[in-house]
């Protein structure tokens, strides 16, 4: 189902959560919520879910204004970081309580619970298990368990709270990946929060990313890492060199040389650039470059991390070269960023 | 060869050193234990002992008979009722103070916390006055009442008040930290399912709680069978009619009726063992419990 986000507003005590926040979720989509702590992502899933009620702002499910639906009425699938399943509960127990707990005349028959159950328990992989309790599972397993009840109700949306979060990383790999599968056989549009960019960048369809309470940029997972609208995008997600240059004419210019870049249609004054390390081209000669002298080499996996001293008031700047490219220390290496944005205070 | 030769000569070395690091001299050790043990033989095992064998000095029948004494009888029963009254009333309110306190943020929690405290600060004496100073006949509500032909002083109703007081933080105070480290989530994932207020309660809240709200249930009951400062002021003493069995044991020893005293004490005093051992055996299963929602 289709989940729409108008202008929200959430306030805690004086303290304001999330400030004028909109995002349209597409039905059947995977999206991701990004952002480092404090940045509201967790809140603004709260209020999606019903657990939260915005101080402003409307939460629309489909075409229904859902805002002043309580949580059991909203019919959401959520998932806890720490699972919370229930300790005194066996594990198809857990995945049936949606349904045992329904009122008479909606409530399917004892074996059809049981059926659905075990199909769900099938589905996340953890058949057998059913009599198991959840202080006999691992954490990974635990997480599957939540995920199957919280499938169990039929949600218009599930919800994802750092899903991964407290689990190690080989396993977090795992279920990332299994997570995409299920999603594809399931179709049930879904939501998740994260502060871990390679999850959301692996695993959603689009990521909204959020800082301070609001959304700084919305978009598929290749937009937000080539074209980053912010330089909080741009510094949050991957690495990035930042450098004080000067826009004259139309040309970049660090300190006083050209750095063989052009920016038709900037007006004139200092400005931030921002640039990927490894977004660069190196050069022979320098007609227009920047140069630096190699201060560090690091080799890692296959590529190799190069730091350059480029002078006086700008400090280092860090770029990617393939593995074959020896430099040695003190050696100097001229470049150009291929791919940029400029930014200004 | 060498090598483990030494290594082994190494390792006895250690073991010898652990052992002089970590423990006394016997001389030391003996010693310790048996003060511990003297202390514990002098100021718990030999005044129970004394309870026991002064109710049996005369044999079981006398035993048996002073305990049909009809003054006694309903002294038993009247204790009985005020615990079977007063226990129940404390978990309802001891469940729902530490639901809001542990679940909930509102102002004044921090002043609620500690005012659930008081009757355990407070002198049980000073406990009972409130009450007859609150009914008495010379308090605002106590003549109206008394029109009304409402007794509440040196009466069960003034009783139970009193036991209610004295006893009203047992079940709350055992509950509150367990329910603060359990937080709120399983509850949430209970709403979230569909569930309602108090379905939640019943298959998610209660069952987490149940092995902390028993071991405050039975702490609450052994303290409201067992209480005397606060009922002593408010019972007024009347054979037969408002003394329960603390108060009877106090009036049958001061009337050197040693037998009966001791008789009645003994079944006080078989109340706090059963107590204990259903307290240990609590605790056994609710540390495991404990342990298990930390894991969890």
């Amino acid at each position: 189902m289709e989940v729409r986000v108008q202008n929200i507003r959430k306030e805690f005590g004086r303290f304001p959560a999330l400030n004028d926040v909109s995002l349209d979720i597409r039905s059947g989509e995977l999206i991701a919520l990004l952002g480092p702590s404090g940045s509201g992502k967790t809140t603004l899933l709260r209020l999606i879910a019903g657990l939260e009620s915005p101080t402003e702002g409307t939460v629309y499910f489909g075409n229904e204004d859902a805002s002043r639906k309580t949580v059991q009425q909203r019919n959401i699938g959520f998932v806890f970081q720490h699972y919370a399943l229930f300790r005194h509960m066996t594990v198809l127990d857990n995945v049936s309580f949606g349904l045992t707990i329904r009122p008479a005349d909606r409530r399917p028959s004892k074996a059809d619970i049981r059926k659905r159950a075990l199909e769900l328990l099938d589905l996340v992989q953890l058949s057998g298990l059913e009599k198991r309790y959840p202080a006999q599972l691992s954490g990974g397993q635990r997480q599957r368990v939540a995920l199957a009840r919280a499938m169990a109700v039929e949600p218009n949306v599930l919800l994802l709270d750092e899903p991964f979060g407290a689990l190690d990383a080989q396993v977090r790999k795992e279920l990332r990946r299994w997570l995409r599968e299920i999603h594809d056989r399931t179709g049930h549009t879904t939501v998740f929060v994260t502060h871990d960019q390679d999850e959301a960048l692996e695993l959603a369809d689009r990521v909204v990313v959020m800082s301070k309470g609001q959304i700084e940029q919305i978009g598929t997972p290749d937009e937000i890492y080539d074209t980053p609208n912010s330089p909080f995008v741009f510094g949050f997600i991957g690495q990035s060199n930042i450098l004080a240059v000067r826009v004259e004419n139309g040309q970049l210019w660090l300190e006083d040389r050209s750095i063989g870049v052009s920016a038709p249609g900037e007006a004139d004054g200092p400005a931030q650039l921002y640039f990927r390390p490894h977004d660069i081209e190196l050069l022979d000669g320098c007609g227009g470059c920047i140069a630096g002298i190699v201060t560090v080499t690091r080799r890692v996996a296959g590529t190799r991390h190069v730091e350059l001293d480029i002078g006086a008031a700008n400090s280092t700047v860090e770029i990617e070269l393939p593995p074959e490219k020896v430099t040695s220390d003190r050696s100097r290496i001229a470049f150009r960023p291929t791919r940029w944005k400029l930014f200004r205070d | 060869m060498a090598h483990d030769g030494t290594a082994s000569h190494g390792s006895t070395g250690n073991t010898e050193l652990v052992r002089v690091a970590t423990s006394e001299h016997r001389l030391a050790r003996y010693g310790l234990i048996g003060t511990a043990l003297c202390f514990v033989g002098m100021f718990l095992v030999l005044p129970l002992a004394a309870v026991f064998t002064e109710a049996m000095r005369n044999g079981p029948g006398e035993f048996l008979t002073v305990l049909a004494d009809p003054e006694t009888f309903s002294a038993i029963r009247l204790t009985l009722i005020v615990a079977g009254i007063a226990v129940p009333l404390n978990l309802v309110f001891g469940i729902a103070a530490a639901w809001a306190i542990a679940k909930f943020e509102f102002k004044g929690k921090a002043f609620l916390t500690t005012l659930i405290d008081l009757p355990f600060s407070v002198s049980p004496v000073i406990s009972g006055m409130v009450f007859v100073l609150l009914f008495g006949s010379h308090s605002l509500i106590g003549p109206w009442l008394q029109s009304h032909g409402v007794q509440i002083l040196f009466a069960v109703p003034g009783i139970v008040l009193a036991t209610v007081f004295v006893t009203f933080p047992f079940v709350a105070r055992e509950l509150i930290p367990l329910m603060q480290e359990q937080g709120t989530s399983d509850e949430e994932a209970a709403l979230s399912l569909g569930a309602s207020g108090w379905q939640t309660f019943w298959h998610v809240t209660l069952p987490n709680i149940k092995w902390g709200l028993l071991y405050g249930v039975l702490l609450c009951n052994a303290r409201a069978m067992g209480e005397f400062g606060a009922v002593s002021v408010v019972s007024g003493h009347i054979r037969g009619l408002t003394n329960t069995m603390p108060l009877q044991v106090e009036i049958l020893y001061n009337e050197y009726n040693f037998v009966a005293a001791f008789a009645v004490a003994t079944l006080l005093a078989l109340l706090a063992l059963v107590t204990l051992v259903l307290k240990s055996l609590l605790e056994m299963k609710y540390s495991a419990q404990i342990a298990a929602s930390r894991r969890h």
